[in-house]
């Protein structure tokens, strides 16, 4: 079990947050129905936000929050790096911010056309 | 047949190189001279616990300004798709326009078990997510957290009952004032302070508590409730335009 021991928790989440940057865009290349896309575009955004995290921990680093559990003079060897977090937490509202509009042009559509699926809204004029 | 062909070959490629990407990834073993940096100066610079924090509010502060902004053009983004009166010069527009208006009244309502949930559940969502926001520089949580739960208290609001009305009005001025006054203390930073967002026009007060960390928790309690009132716009939107099942 020599191998498996090898395994770093950060190298699991890395390869999962690639796994889903890979089915997040094959969803969005193959499906034709709008929401199924959107979902496509999340799973894409969450992968991109697992390997951001992955890649600011540090060995048994610990959350970065400075208190009685872990005193200033120990910080800078106990706790994972703050500024990839700090990206992650503006990357998750842009996401959302994205996602929102997405849907509201799903709606727009499903309202002006009757349908979700891409295929029949080819021509550019409506 | 030709597209799936190259479809698969771009997503064979992907993972050809984060397959190489992911093994030859190494965990670090110490921080980056940056998040050391933070580490070591941040608590006694600016007094907050959360070093996330620190670095969202203060460090990369105009950072979270863009964010804030994004995230308001956004709103007004979805607000502009979903508005309710449509241009006269688009028939099968108007046409569906008008039917959509007519099945909006007709929300099936929900069901005891939710409405009785969200009475005894509503205020202490809400408590929750003030909270989170208060404590942003404490504990895990922050401003935009906060305000993402004060807004899935609106949804709970909007399940149960679907036809409450929520005051325009009084979101827009929250927002805009709240976002106004995170503007106002970023220039008191740079009359008052070191610069654009500085914290410390403010007193630090004692490390850990809740008031301290200078401004930190007032720029969170004004993200938060911009955030808050930010998302249940966009949630009423999607509500009010609802078009019937889809």
């Amino acid at each position: 079990m020599s191998f498996l021991a090898d395994i770093h928790i950060s190298q699991i989440v890395l390869c999962s947050g690639l796994g889903l940057v890979l089915i997040g865009l094959w969803g969005v290349l193959t499906q034709r129905h709008i929401i199924r896309m959107i979902v496509g575009f999340s799973l894409l955004d969450t992968g991109i936000h697992m390997v951001m995290v992955s890649i600011g921990y540090v060995t048994g680093g610990t959350a970065p929050i400075i208190n009685d559990a872990v005193p200033v003079a120990e910080a800078a060897s106990r706790i994972v790096d703050p500024v990839p977090s700090a990206l992650v937490l503006t990357a998750i509202v842009i996401g959302l911010g994205v996602t929102a509009v997405m849907l509201s042009f799903a709606v727009r559509i499903y309202r002006t056309r009757g349908t979700l699926m891409i295929d029949e809204c080819t021509e550019s004029k409506g | 047949m030709i597209k799936r062909i190259l479809i698969l070959l771009v997503l064979a490629m992907l993972a050809v190189m984060f397959l190489k990407l992911a093994s030859n990834y190494h965990e670090n073993s110490t921080l980056s001279t940056l998040g050391q940096y933070y580490a070591e100066r941040g608590p006694a610079e600016l007094g907050a616990a959360n070093l996330v924090t620190a670095v969202v509010v203060t460090y990369r502060g105009l950072d979270t300004l863009g964010e804030v902004t994004v995230l308001f053009i956004s709103a007004a983004g979805v607000g502009l798709l979903l508005r309710r009166t449509r241009r006269t010069d688009d028939d099968e527009d108007l046409d569906k326009g008008d039917r959509a208006e007519e099945t909006a009244g007709t929300h099936k309502p929900a069901s005891e078990i939710v409405e009785t949930a969200t009475q005894l559940l509503l205020p202490m969502v809400i408590l929750f997510g003030i909270y989170v926001f208060l404590n942003g520089h404490l504990s895990p949580g922050g401003g935009f957290q906060g305000g993402a739960i004060i807004a899935s208290g609106t949804m709970f609001l909007l399940l149960a009952l679907p036809e409450s009305h929520i005051s325009r009005t009084l979101i827009a001025m929250t927002e805009s004032l709240s976002g106004f006054s995170y503007v106002i203390i970023g220039v008191l930073g740079v009359i008052l302070a070191g610069g654009f967002l500085d914290n410390r026009i403010m007193g630090l007060g004692t490390y850990g508590h809740l008031f301290s960390a200078g401004a930190i928790p007032l720029i969170y309690v004004f993200v938060g409730l911009k955030v808050g009132f930010e998302l249940s716009a966009v949630l009423d939107r999607f509500r009010k335009e609802d078009s019937g099942p889809l």
